[in-house]
C-alpha cells in the first residue's frame, strides 16, 4: 500500500457492477486512485479491465455502484464532460481520427478542452494554430517521440505509432487522470521504454495520476507504484508489483490451479 | 366486436403484402449484410415486365415465369457479381448510397427503356382479383387477398426451414459473419453470398408481381411507400428475424386496417395520419428498440486498414499546376457569369438560375454528409420548408421575399436541431432510415395542409423586389445573380466551416466518435449544431428555388428528391463545395442537353439515371467520380513532367493502389 489518504482520493470507484445480458463483467469493483498516483491494472483476457474503464469513462453506464472524481460524483454524466473535468484516455482497440494529421489531433483536443459556449469561435475560428498552441504541440510531439509527423495523416501511420498520438491527444488536454488501455501493444521494446518514462516523466512533474492496463507486466512494474489485479469481474489482489505477483490466488488466475 | 373484426380482418392479406416485402428484405440483409434499398426498386421492375409482357397478350403464367422466375434472380445475381461483392468491405455509408443509386436508378431505366406511358394494373397470376371466394366472419376474402396470404405462408415457412434446418442456411448465416473465414473451410462464400442475392430478388419479383393488381396503375411510388412499410415490419425483430417480420407486416395491417374502419373519412386523421402510420411506426421503433438502435455495420476487424478517402486533389497537386487551375477557375467562373448576364438564351439562364439555388441546397448535403458523416436522406424537405415558410409569409403577412427566405432558412435550422435530437444516437443505417421516414411523415402529413405546403394548384412564392428593381418583371438575368449572391453566402458559411475548427470537430467525430467523446468534444451538440446549419443552407436554398420557380408544391420536395440529391451530390463529389456545385449545375445542364435529343423518355429519367450510374462508383471513389477524375488527370499531366524529373511522385500512389493485395 502506498500509505495515501483516502479522504484525498482523486478516483474513487465503490461497488461498481456491470453485466451484458448473462454476463457479469465487473462486479462488485472497488478501486482508488490518489492524485499523482501510478496504479497498474493486469489480469486475464476478459477480467472486466476495459469495462471498468468504459464505466469510469461514461462510455458505458454501470449497472450499480459509484465513481467519484475529484470529489464529484460523476453519476451519468457523458464521456465529454468527464473528459473536461480531467479524465484522459487511450484505447485498447485504437480511435484515432484517419483524415485528420497528428498535428490536427491534437489541435482539436486542445480546443475540445477547453470547451463550448464559444458557437462563433469554433464555427468561424481558423484552423490554423495560434503561436502558443504551436508551441504546444510541438512540445507534446517531441515529448512523446512524434517530432517529424506533425503533417501526417494519421491514416499513414502503423499501429504503434496511432497508439503514441492516441496518448499524446489525451495528454495535451493535461489530464489528473490517464486510464492507458494497453499502450505498448504494436510497440517495440526499445518504444515500450520510452513509453515507460514518458508516462513517469508527465506523472511525475503535473501530478497527472496513471491507471495503466497492461499484459506487458514488465511495463506494469517500471511505471506502477500499485498494481491491482482483476479476475472474472472482481479485484483479486492490490498491493505492490512484487507483493501481488506472490499472491497464491493471482497465480492460479494467471496460471491456473496447478500453479 | 363484430364491427372490430370487420375492420381488422381485412387488414391481416394487407398486412401479408408489408410482410412479404419485409421478409425478403430480412433475408437479403441477413445473407448478405447490405441493407437493399433497392428491393422494392427490383418489385417494380418485374411488376412493370410482368405488366407490359401481358398488356402485349402473353399468356400470364409465361409473362409470371420470364418477369419472375427468370428475370428477377438474373437482376439479383448482376447486382452482387457487378456491384455489391465488389464493396463487400466498405464502410456502411457506401452500401447504403449505392443501394439508394439503384433504388433511383432502376425506375428511370425502366422509363428510358420503354418509355414513360402509364402501365395499368396487370391480371392476377393465381386468383380472380373480382371473385369472392369466401368469406371469414362477415369479410369477403377475394382472389388478391387469398394468393397473399397463401404465397406468404409459404414463402415464410419455405425460408424458414431453408435458414434453420439445411447446410445451405447455415453456410449462409456464416457468410454473413465472415466471407473470409467462411472460404477457409473450404465453402465457396462468395456462390452462396450470390444465391441469396438470386433468392431474395426472387421474392423482391414474387411481391411485385403479386401485389400489382391491387393497385389501379405500376407505379415505382407505390413500391417505394410499400418497402418503407415494409422496413417498419422488418424493424420489429431488428431487421434479423423472419418470424418477427412476418409479425410486424400482419400487425401493421391490422392496424392500418382499424384506422382506415375507426377513422372518420375525411378527416385529418384519415387522410393525414393514416398513410403515416408505417413511417411512424418506424420511427417509434428505431428510437426505442435497442436493436435497431445500435444496428450496424459489421465489425470487421480489419475495417481500420481499409484505404482511407485520398486527400484533395487540391492538397496534393504541384504548385506550378496548383495556380494554372485557380487562375483558370477564377476565369472560368466569371466568363459563366458574364455569358449568362450577356449573350445566354433566355431559356438556359433559366436553367442555370435552377442549377444556382440546387447548389444550394446541395451544400447542405456536403456539409452533412460529407464533413459530419452523416447521411440525412430527408434534405429535399428542408429545402420545402424554407420555399414554403417563404411563400406563406409572403401570401399571409406580406413579408418581402428576401426576409423571408431568411425567415424560411431560419425556421428549417430550428426544426432541423429538433429533428437532430432524436437522431443523436443514430448514425449509419438507422439514421439514415430515421430521416427518410421524416421526409415521408412530412410528405404525407406535413406538408398536404394548404397552411403549409400551399393549396393544390401550388403555392405562389413571389419574386422579390429590391429598390427600383423588380425581379418578377425584369429578366431572369438579374434573379440569376441574386441567386447567385446566395449561393456564395452559403458556400462562404460552409468554406469557413470546413476550414476552422468546427470541421476539425467534425473530422473527428466522423473518423471516431468515441475518440472524440474522450477528449472533450461535445457530440450532441456537434450534431445538432451540424443538423441545424445543414437544414438551414438547404432551407434558405429551397426558398431561393421557389422564389425562381414561382410557384411550388409539395411534389416539388417530396422524399425522391431528397433520395436523388443524396445520390448527386455523391456522384461529383460530397466532400467539396466545388462537389456540390459541380452537382447542381450539371444536373440541370444535362437534363437541359438531354431534352434536346429525340426520345420517348422524359430527359428527367435520363439524367436521373447517369447520376445513379455514378453513385454506384461511390463504393470505390468515396471522393466522388468528378474528384476521382480530376486527380487521374492530373497525376497524368504531371507525370508528363515526371518523365523528365526522375524525383517523381509515382512511389506515393503504390500502397493504396492494389486493395486486393492483401488477401
Amino acid at each position: 500500500m502506498t500509505g495515501r489518504v483516502e479522504g484525498a482520493a482523486l478516483l474513487e470507484v465503490r461497488g461498481l457492477t456491470k453485466s451484458f445480458g448473462a454476463i457479469t463483467a465487473v462486479r462488485d469493483v472497488d478501486l482508488v486512485v490518489g492524485p499523482g498516483e501510478r496504479v497498474g491494472l493486469v489480469g486475464p483476457n476478459g477480467a472486466g479491465k476495459t469495462t471498468l474503464f468504459n464505466c469510469i469513462c461514461g462510455q458505458t453506464q454501470a449497472d450499480a455502484g459509484t465513481v467519484v472524481f475529484r470529489g464529484i460524483d460523476l453519476g451519468s454524466k457523458p464521456t465529454f464532460e468527464r473528459a473536461r473535468l480531467g479524465i484522459g484516455r487511450t484505447f485498447q482497440r485504437v480511435e484515432v481520427f484517419p483524415e485528420l494529421t497528428v498535428a490536427e489531433h491534437l489541435m482539436v483536443a486542445e480546443r475540445a478542452r477547453r470547451g463550448d459556449g464559444r458557437l462563433w469561435k469554433d464555427l468561424l475560428g481558423r484552423s490554423a494554430l495560434s503561436a502558443q498552441e504551436s508551441a504546444r504541440v510541438e512540445a507534446m510531439l517531441v515529448l512523446v517521440g512524434l517530432d517529424g509527423l506533425a503533417n501526417v495523416p494519421v491514416a499513414a501511420l502503423g499501429l504503434g505509432t496511432c497508439r503514441l498520438v492516441e496518448l499524446a491527444r489525451a495528454l495535451i488536454g493535461e489530464p489528473v487522470l490517464l486510464l492507458a488501455d494497453e499502450p505498448s501493444s504494436g510497440l517495440d521494446a526499445h518504444e515500450t521504454a520510452e513509453l515507460a518514462s514518458v508516462l513517469r516523466r508527465v506523472s511525475g512533474e503535473h501530478e497527472m495520476a496513471v491507471l495503466l492496463v497492461e499484459h506487458d507486466l514488465g511495463l506494469v512494474a517500471r511505471v506502477a507504484e500499485r498494481t491491482v489485479v482483476m479476475d472474472v469481474g472482481g479485484v483479486i489482489a492490490n498491493g505492490t508489483f512484487d507483493a501481488v505477483m506472490a499472491d497464491q490466488r493471482v497465480r492460479h488466475a494467471y496460471l491456473g490451479k496447478s500453479a | 366486436m363484430g364491427q372490430f373484426l370487420s375492420y381488422a380482418i381485412p387488414g391481416i392479406p394487407y398486412g401479408c403484402t408489408f410482410a412479404i416485402v419485409a421478409v425478403g428484405l430480412v433475408l437479403t440483409y441477413q445473407a448478405t449484410g447490405v441493407f437493399n434499398f433497392a428491393f422494392g426498386a427490383q418489385a417494380y421492375v418485374s411488376a412493370y415486365v410482368y405488366a407490359l409482357l401481358t398488356e402485349h397478350g402473353m399468356n400470364r403464367f409465361g409473362a409470371f415465369a420470364v418477369s419472375v422466375l427468370l428475370l428477377a434472380p438474373l437482376l439479383g445475381l448482376l447486382f452482387d457479381r457487378l456491384l455489391f461483392s465488389r464493396i463487400a468491405r466498405a464502410n456502411v455509408t457506401a452500401k447504403i448510397v449505392s443501394a439508394l443509386g439503384l433504388f433511383v436508378g432502376l425506375p428511370s431505366l425502366l422509363a428510358v427503356v420503354f418509355g414513360s406511358a402509364t402501365r395499368y394494373a396487370p391480371p392476377s397470376v393465381l386468383f380472380n382479383p373480382a371473385t369472392v371466394y369466401f368469406h371469414v366472419g362477415s369479410t369477403p376474402i377475394n382472389g388478391i387477398e387469398l394468393a397473399t396470404v397463401i404465397v406468404t405462408v409459404v414463402v415464410v415457412v419455405a425460408l424458414m426451414v431453408l435458414l434453420r434446418y439445411t447446410a445451405y442456411g447455415l453456410k449462409m448465416r456464416a457468410a454473413v459473419e465472415s466471407g473470409r473465414l467462411l472460404e477457409l473451410d473450404g465453402v465457396n462464400a462468395s456462390a452462396v453470398v450470390s444465391s441469396a442475392w438470386m433468392i431474395s430478388s426472387l421474392l423482391a419479383g414474387l411481391a411485385g408481381v403479386l401485389l400489382a393488381p391491387q393497385y389501379p396503375t405500376v407505379s415505382s411510388n407505390t413500391y417505394a411507400v410499400l418497402l418503407v412499410a415494409a422496413i417498419a415490419a422488418a424493424a420489429l425483430g431488428a431487421l434479423r428475424s423472419i418470424p418477427l417480420a412476418l409479425v410486424g407486416g400482419i400487425a401493421l395491417g391490422v392496424v392500418e386496417g382499424l384506422a382506415s374502419g375507426y377513422f372518420a373519412p375525411g378527416s385529418i386523421l384519415h387522410t393525414g395520419l393514416l398513410p403515416a402510420i408505417p413511417f411512424l411506426a418506424l420511427v417509434f421503433l428505431l428510437l426505442f428498440l435497442p436493436g435497431m438502435r445500435s444496428l450496424d455495420e459489421p465489425n470487421d476487424p480489419l475495417s481500420s486498414v481499409d484505404p482511407p478517402i485520398p486527400p484533395s486533389i487540391t492538397t496534393t497537386r504541384s504548385r506550378d499546376i496548383d495556380r494554372v487551375v485557380r487562375v483558370g477557375r477564377w476565369a472560368l467562373a466569371i466568363f459563366f457569369v458574364f455569358s449568362v448576364l450577356t449573350w445566354v438564351p433566355g431559356n438556359w439562364v433559366f436553367t442555370l438560375s435552377t442549377g444556382i439555388a440546387l447548389s444550394t441546397i446541395f451544400l447542405s448535403i456536403t456539409l452533412i454528409t460529407g464533413m459530419g458523416g452523416q447521411l440525412s436522406l430527408c434534405q429535399a424537405t428542408f429545402a420545402g420548408i424554407g420555399a414554403f415558410a417563404a411563400g406563406q409569409l409572403a401570401l399571409h403577412a406580406g413579408l418581402p421575399i428576401l426576409l423571408g427566405a431568411v425567415t424560411g432558412a431560419l425556421l428549417a435550422a430550428v426544426i432541423g436541431a429538433v429533428a437532430a435530437l432524436p437522431a443523436l444516437r443514430l448514425r449509419g443505417l438507422p439514421l439514415a432510415l430515421l430521416t427518410l421516414s421524416f421526409a415521408l411523415l412530412a410528405d404525407y402529413v406535413a406538408f398536404p395542409p394548404s397552411w403549409a405546403g400551399g393549396p393544390v394548384t401550388g403555392l405562389n412564392v413571389p419574386r422579390p423586389q429590391i429598390g427600383p428593381i423588380n425581379f418578377a418583371t425584369s429578366s431572369t438575368r438579374a434573379f440569376f445573380l441574386l441567386a447567385l449572391v446566395m449561393l456564395v453566402l452559403a458556400s462562404t458559411v460552409v468554406l469557413l466551416i470546413q476550414r476552422g475548427t468546427l470541421g476539425r470537430f467534425l473530422g473527428a467525430m466522423r473518423g471516431s466518435p468515441v475518440g472524440a467523446a474522450s477528449i472533450g468534444i461535445n457530440l450532441s451538440w456537434t450534431k445538432v449544431l451540424l443538423f441545424a446549419l445543414s437544414a438551414g443552407l438547404a432551407g434558405l436554398g429551397g426558398a431561393v428555388y421557389g422564389s425562381l420557380q414561382q410557384v411550388v408544391t409539395p411534389v416539388d420536395f417530396n422524399y425522391e428528391f431528397s433520395l436523388i440529391f443524396v445520390v448527386v451530390v455523391v456522384t461529383t463529389g460530397v466532400n467539396t463545395v466545388e462537389g456540390a456545385i459541380q452537382a447542381g449545375i450539371g444536373f440541370v445542364v444535362i437534363q437541359q442537353l438531354l431534352s434536346y435529343l429525340p426520345g420517348r423518355a422524359g430527359s428527367g429519367s435520363l439524367t436521373v439515371l447517369l447520376f445513379a450510374l455514378g453513385a454506384l462508383t461511390y463504393a470505390r471513389h468515396p471522393e466522388g467520380v468528378v474528384e476521382y477524375q480530376k486527380r487521374i488527370w492530373t497525376e497524368r499531366f504531371e507525370g508528363l513532367f515526371d518523365r523528365r524529373n526522375p524525383q517523381g511522385q509515382g512511389e506515393l500512389a503504390l500502397p493504396g493502389g492494389s486493395p486486393g493485395g492483401a488477401s
